[in-house]
């Protein structure tokens, strides 16, 4: 029997489009009104921008096996926020230095993980776990829970206002970012050692991959587009706070894997993670406009979950 | 394929490490605050470290056949809320014994819903418990949206206060716990789970119930999790829903410092209970150790980095030497 197959991102758009219409129904939702329907789908795309972007690192740490994930991304997150919102202080010409910093601190932290994970061969749940306590610790030292700053009006702009032809910057940015991610996976050379090193670590480096080198570069990639996605995240909430970063996190690791890139690495793709950012964001404001109480809406979002998975993250079974 | 040593020591014996890192946290500990080996002292740590302990046991055998359950926390939560509801402050004590079994039979089913779906409908653990701990957390919100109710005091202070030939419960509970293990091991189905964990395809292949294995797992961790839970009402007294959250990524670093590799296949029970141990010495370090407030959390993270990360740095160091 031959089985029908549509690849998991293809899969999860055509989810995405299917619950969106089926949100429509709803009572209090867009109905037939095309206009509202519009910009409520282009909201919801918008809110997916920030979750789509922090999942990336964790697209790529995934795929590069060995037990691959990232558990520091939420902190990361959080710490790019304010290290952004202080050092901005409200002025647009400090916004490309304070980009700059964001991302060399991210692929700093990136860069501890994997050097922990590769030299000292700490399991990288832990490992990444650890350094998540290690920058919330020293978040919370440094600011003692509040930092003095402001957000330049250009980022406003730029992330959370429409930008061109009533498009939201965040869209626009997002498009020429997944473009990037393609062309680091699909198209570079790190990528195809990336998905080396996740399918069989031995095997690639005795085709002449440099495995240390590789995994370090993956974290500190990893870490800097974390960073990124608190520079957005930031742009977009125009607050900090402790907890900004952390609600991303285990999201970021559904995302990819509702996107069908496998947790052992070595298969995926960015377009999967992207399209699965959208599926949860989709199914969490659907949530919201049925106004369940919180308990409910946990419960509804934990079992929609597992039907999603169930239907295409399914494992190769044993007798195959 | 000849092994640098440190991990030549860890494979042979993987309670090697953890013991050694235990003691050197006790030792800090005992630096700090010179009590710790009294015995009041000593029954009062222990009843806090039992709960993290229980869970810790549970998540060692899932860790073993190569899976990750981080619903645990929310089991625990669902417990808490389901007794503080069902049996009440003013409930009698046959009430509780009957809802302590109830309890534990919504740990075992709770856990059955994981294995169904990771076992059966082979989907990837780690997902699908993140799925069904929202699905678990929700219901403990459910059943009790805001921490209140509790269980008897006279039960409660069994635990809270008895302590059976001058030790706590917990003395006889770990030690239990590490016999039946060390019975299991020697069993066939103890093999399997070091076959499971170890590579499960081949398992599959020589005869092994993967399958059924794996479910057994979260079975066990699911039962292990409404233990845990119990232990915890007990010693709080009261419920709360969200009190087992924190509990999980506790449980699962204390499965790591316990030497049991996250890949499957390598470790045990007494090595992560050992780990369980020191990350409540360590809280301990930190409260007695007179740190500022804002600085515990970095604290206790960088603790716990180093201590993983010290067999590491040994060996790099023996590398370059040799």
């Amino acid at each position: 029997m031959k089985k029908i197959s549509i690849s998991p991102p293809v899969a999860a758009v055509l989810l995405a489009v299917i619950l969106f219409i089926f949100s429509g129904f709803l009572p209090n939702s867009f109905g037939t009104n095309t206009q509202v329907a519009i910009s409520q789908a282009v909201n919801i795309i918008r809110l997916s921008v920030f979750l789509g972007i922090i999942a990336a690192g964790q697209t790529l740490v995934i795929i590069s096996g060995g037990e691959g994930i990232d558990l520091s991304a939420g902190a990361v997150v959080t710490l790019s926020a304010i290290l952004t919102w202080t050092i901005v202080l409200g002025k647009d010409e400090r916004v490309l230095p304070a980009l700059v910093v964001v991302l060399l601190v991210g692929a700093l932290v990136g860069l501890i993980n994997g050097a922990g994970i590769i030299f000292l061969k700490i399991s990288p749940f832990v490992m990444t776990l650890g350094m998540s306590g290690v920058i919330t610790g020293l978040v919370i030292i440094v600011n003692h829970g509040n930092a003095p700053g402001r957000l330049a009006p250009i980022m406003t702009r730029v992330i959370a206002r429409p930008l061109f032809l009533g498009i939201p910057g965040a869209i626009i940015i997002y498009v020429f970012f997944a473009a990037l991610m393609w062309i680091i996976l699909e198209r570079s050379t790190f990528g195809k050692n990336l998905f080396a090193i996740g399918v069989n670590r031995v095997t690639a480096k005795l085709s002449g991959v440099n495995v240390t080198r590789m995994v370090l570069a993956t974290y500190a990639l990893a870490g800097a587009l974390a960073a990124f996605g608190g520079f957005m995240v930031v742009g977009n909430t125009q607050v900090v706070f402790l907890n900004l970063g952390a609600p991303f996190l285990f999201p970021s690791i559904a995302a990819v894997a509702v996107g069908g890139t496998l947790l052992s690495g070595g298969k995926g793709s960015y377009f999967g993670s992207m399209a699965g950012a959208l599926v949860l964001i989709l199914i969490s404001s659907v949530l919201t406009t049925m106004q369940m109480i919180d308990a409910v809406r946990q419960m509804v979002l934990g079992a929609t979950l597992l039907i999603i998975i169930s239907i295409y993250g399914r494992q190769r079974g044993f007798r195959q | 394929m000849k092994l640098p040593s440190s991990s030549h020591l860890s494979l042979r014996y993987p309670y090697f490490l953890s013991a050694i890192i235990f003691i050197v946290v006790l030792l800090v500990n005992f630096y700090f605050q010179r009590t710790i080996l009294e015995g009041n002292t000593i029954n009062n740590n222990m009843r806090v470290f039992l709960p993290l302990v229980l869970l810790t046991a549970g998540q060692a055998i899932v860790v073993l056949t190569g899976g990750i359950d981080i619903s645990v926390g929310s089991i625990v939560s669902i417990v808490s809320a389901l007794l503080a509801t069902r049996v009440g402050l003013d409930g009698t004590v046959e009430q509780t014994l009957t809802w302590f079994g109830i309890v534990l039979l919504v740990g075992i089913i709770a856990g059955s819903i994981n294995g169904i779906f990771i076992a059966y409908l082979r989907l990837q653990p780690i997902i699908t418990t993140y799925a069904t701990s929202f699905f678990f957390g929700g219901l403990a919100l459910f059943i009790l949206p805001q921490p209140g109710g509790g269980i008897p005091a006279e039960v409660a202070n069994i635990y809270r206060t008895s302590n059976p030939l001058g030790l706590h419960w917990a003395f006889y509970v770990i030690p239990l716990l590490i016999m039946t293990w060390v019975f299991i091991r020697q069993t066939r189905y103890g093999r399997y789970l070091f076959a499971v964990g170890g590579r499960a395809q081949a398992a599959y292949e020589t005869a092994v119930p993967v399958s059924q294995v794996i479910f057994s797992t979260y079975v066990v961790s699911g039962f292990m999790a409404a233990m845990a839970g119990i232990c915890i009402t007990l010693l709080t007294g009261s419920g709360n829903p969200q009190i087992g959250d924190p509990m999980t990524l506790q449980a699962i670093t204390a499965v790591v410092i316990g030497g049991t590799a996250m890949s499957g296949g390598v470790g045990g029970i007494a090595g992560p209970i050992m780990g369980a141990l020191t990350l409540g010495v360590i809280k301990n370090i930190i409260s007695f150790a007179n740190i500022d407030n804002w600085w515990q959390t970095f604290v206790n993270a960088m603790i716990i980095i180093t201590a993983l990360a010290a067999p590491g740095i040994i060996g790099l160091f023996r590398r370059n030497r040799s």
